[in-house]
């Protein structure tokens, strides 16, 4: 690969792949939290190549984009593992097979 | 593209699969650790000094320590017996799998357009701060009030509901 900006972007497509393989095949709700983290952090990765090897990174862009998704993935991971814990104390389960009411 | 970009690459998206792949949640948020380190690796690497330190205190110092409590406070560590994947993994991996042959696809395809390799930016953390004060300061805001309801949410969320009378 000649072009370095290819295998950084190949890196977070299979991250995201992986990530997305794990939301979707995992019975526990925190394995599928964590599946989403990850897909979050390749989008991130691709987001610095591209600031990275863009034609101006002293605008600081793609870096701002960046550092406000993982401010805004923080938020989510907090709350979202938050929402797994109440839903544990009430259903006692986190698998999400079992989760089939909206209703307590 | 050298020697240790592979080396950090494989490092990741090794991580990143034991983590998905690893039956005992404690040990898959060990592995997800593992990515997380190897995702702010590659950042420094691309000369984002800033972005990579912030990956390793928001990610490995937090997000990670926040997914081992919510792993031990709901006993995630035992295994269930109907097994980890759920009954429809085979349709989740065949969608996984077409994502990634469609990016990878999509990359390999705009690869002669891409733009090659360039000299390193020269951006120091007092660039970003003063565009963070500047340019930036509405997002800003908006983010410090987003980290501030999410943090009171998550709170309620997760308090002890006292027993209703019934």
């Amino acid at each position: 690969m000649a072009n370095p900006l290819t295998g950084y972007l190949i890196v977070a497509a299979l991250v995201f792949a992986i990530g997305l393989a794990g939301a979707l095949t995992r019975r526990n709700a925190i394995m599928v939290l964590i599946g989403i983290e990850l897909m979050l952090n390749a989008a991130n990765l691709n987001l610095i190549a591209f600031w990275r090897y863009g034609r101006h990174p002293e605008v600081l862009t793609g870096m701002m984009f960046a550092i406000f998704s993982i401010a805004v993935a923080a938020a989510e991971a907090a709350v979202g593992l938050g929402l797994v814990i109440s839903i544990y104390r009430h259903a006692k389960t986190t698998d999400l097979e079992q989760m089939n009411r909206m209703k307590g | 593209m050298g020697f240790v970009f592979y080396l950090i690459s494989t490092f990741t998206v090794g991580g990143a699969l034991a983590a998905v792949l690893l039956k005992n949640l404690v040990h898959a948020a060990l592995a997800l650790t593992v990515a997380f380190f190897g995702l702010a690796l590659l950042f420094l690497r691309l000369d984002a000094q800033f972005a990579g330190f912030a990956q390793i205190l928001v990610y490995v110092g937090a997000v990670a320590i926040l997914v081992v409590f919510a792993i031990l406070l709901t006993r995630g560590s035992e295994l269930p017996k109907e097994g980890v994947f759920s009954k429809t993994w085979l349709v989740g991996l065949a969608i996984a799998a077409g994502v990634f042959a469609l990016l990878a696809w999509a990359v390999l395809q705009a690869a002669p357009w891409l733009p090659q390799e360039k000299a390193a930016p020269t951006v120091t953390v007092n660039d970003i701060g003063n565009a963070l004060m500047s340019r930036y300061v509405l997002p800003l805001e908006i983010v410090a009030v987003l980290l501030t309801a999410a943090l009171l949410g998550a709170v309620i969320v997760a308090m002890h509901e006292k027993e209703r009378s019934r």
